[in-house]
């Protein structure tokens, strides 16, 4: 299969790789996928009020499972919670020029964002920064 | 040392040089059909088929009579498969196969249920062996046939075929072995191995890609099967069709070549394949063998890397051309159903490489990959979520995993 530039970028470079202390309160942890599908996707937010100020990444999966997670990471960084919820994994589609067998990985990204917003949000369902009351 | 390294040698091998040779003169000079009885061109092709069969024959221990050409391998399979079952399939219907089979055998057994033959696909144990005690056991009154693969070609393993033929002998029931990989690579000999028919493929031992050819016993017993080709009744009336002569030359060739060097070859590749493993395993933890490490080809290692993704490790060793039984490098988006007819799990095998070493692979060329592949599990370990976990001592299987697809 033939890689798009931005793939074999985010391969060879990937941006944000590691983890963030997932015990800590301004850490959202959200992991997506299983083992026995070939992709398992850990991203994690830490946030400052309702801004994400940073964002790492661990994925098992394919060239372009990991280019979708970096990317996304990339994107999370500097983003209110709310735009962070708005990222659509067709964005990261068009971006990454991802080929139709692909598009799972982009659908992953995003549920990873959605899953790690959502853990960051149960810890602090009382916290006053929360842009929405959960 | 050339980059890229090839190192696919189950997939497919490069002409050899010689085989070239020997084949060049019957595209031009002597180009004739070996059909034609009336002119020397017609002769010469003919001269040269037989000389041909009788390379095959000498490599695999039949007469030259029991050779008939194919287009190849899937061809054979497609032959023997459906060839016996036309020509038994009045009285009996069942069939007997392996579920670690190439697809080539397993797609012509799924056409023949369509047609209302029973088959039993049985499986292999975890290193990917057929027991010959379940073959005794699914034989039936109305068993036509026993197809089993003499080596797989992913895993290396090989079968009891010995056994298994003369359990075949014993019970009256016919026994095709698909030998694509084992011809050339391990002695093979269909008369001490009880062998009723086998296909081989030249371009997988360093002959030309589109020829092949199927041994059919002619006594004790007389295999007999319906064409699936018409016209002309050419090779015995079981395969019609003008006579392939550069490729049978080269086939032929072939053949001789790997007569001549089998055992140097078997010791030669064995050393480099074990040298290989060894230098992957004394540098990297959670690498598992597939396949049986006795019973095995010596040019063959598919091995596990734990926590790693099939394809994301082919992009890190792009130099290297080697397969993966990750759905992501299938066009099906399955994983290997070998590996799964061993019981391995779905993470395992999109976690596998098979590294094919080969005639033309040189010491220099594996040391190289070892370093690529060392790199590159180190690497996407350190990115791997499923690493880090098991690092941290959690056990992945009682994890309840969100999605996925």
């Amino acid at each position: 299969m033939a890689y798009s530039d931005k793939v074999l970028d985010h391969y060879n470079q990937p941006r944000n790789v590691g983890s963030l202390d997932k015990a800590r309160d301004d850490v959202g942890t959200g992991v997506v996928g299983a083992p026995e599908c070939g992709d398992v996707m850990k991203l994690q937010i830490q946030v400052e009020g309702d801004r994400i100020v940073d964002a790492k990444f661990k994925t098992f999966g394919c060239g372009s499972a990991i280019a979708s997670s970096s990317l996304a990471t990339e994107w999370l960084k500097g983003r209110t919670l709310q735009e962070a919820t708005e990222i659509k994994n067709t964005e990261i589609v068009q971006e990454l020029s991802l080929p139709p067998v692909k598009i799972h990985c982009s659908v992953l990204a995003e549920d990873a964002i959605k899953a790690a917003i959502a853990d960051f949000k149960s810890k602090n369902a009382a916290e006053p920064a929360q842009t929405k009351s959960a | 040392m050339k980059l890229p390294i090839y190192m696919d040698y189950q997939a497919t091998t490069p002409v050899d040089p010689r085989v070239l040779e020997a084949m060049l003169p019957y595209f031009q000079q002597e180009f004739g059909n070996a059909a034609s009885r009336n002119h020397s061109f017609g002769w010469h092709a003919e001269e040269a088929v037989t000389k041909a069969r009788k390379e095959i024959s000498d490599l695999i221990g039949c007469s030259p009579k029991e050779i008939i050409f194919t287009s190849g391998s899937t061809e054979a399979i497609n032959l023997a498969i459906k060839g016996v079952a036309e020509m038994y399939g009045a009285k009996k219907k069942h069939i007997i196969t392996s579920q670690a089979e190439h697809k080539a055998v397993l797609d012509t057994c799924k056409h023949l249920e369509k047609l209302g033959y029973e088959v039993t696909y049985l499986a292999p144990d975890k290193t990917g062996r057929i027991r010959v005690e379940d073959v005794a056991a699914a034989i039936r009154d109305d068993t036509i046939l026993v197809t089993v693969m003499w080596a797989n070609n992913e895993v290396g393993t090989i079968n009891p075929i010995r056994e298994i033929g003369a359990l075949c002998h014993e019970k009256g029931v016919l026994f095709f072995t698909d030998a694509t990989q084992a011809v050339g690579k391990i002695p093979v000999d269909v008369q001490a191995d009880n062998v009723d028919m086998l296909c081989l493929s030249a371009h997988k031992i360093y002959g030309p890609k589109g020829v092949g050819c199927m041994y059919v016993r002619r006594r004790n017993p007389r295999v007999r099967l319906v064409a699936q080709i018409d016209g002309g009744g050419h090779e015995r009336g079981m395969r019609s069709g003008t006579l392939n002569v550069p490729g049978i030359v080269g086939l032929g060739a072939a053949c001789a070549l790997c007569h001549a060097e089998l055992e140097s070859e078997m010791k030669r590749c064995a050393e480099l394949r074990d040298h290989l493993e060894q230098r992957i395993t004394s540098e990297l933890d959670y690498v598992a063998l597939n396949g049986d490490r006795e019973h095995r080809l010596p040019g063959n290692l598919n091995l596990s890397f734990s926590y790693v993704e099939g394809e994301s490790m082919l992009m890190g060793i792009k130099e290297i051309a080697v397969s993966s039984g990750s759905a992501c490098t299938s066009a099906s988006l399955e994983p290997s159903h070998v590996l799964r007819s061993m019981g391995i799990g779905d993470d395992l095998a999109h976690s596998s490489i098979r590294f094919g070493i080969g005639r033309f692979t040189t010491r220099e060329e594996v040391d190289y990959a070892a370093d690529q592949i060392i790199q590159t599990v180190k690497r996407l370990r350190e990115m791997s979520p499923l690493y880090e976990m098991a690092l941290e001592g959690v056990d992945l299987a009682s994890v309840e995993w969100q999605g996925g697809h």
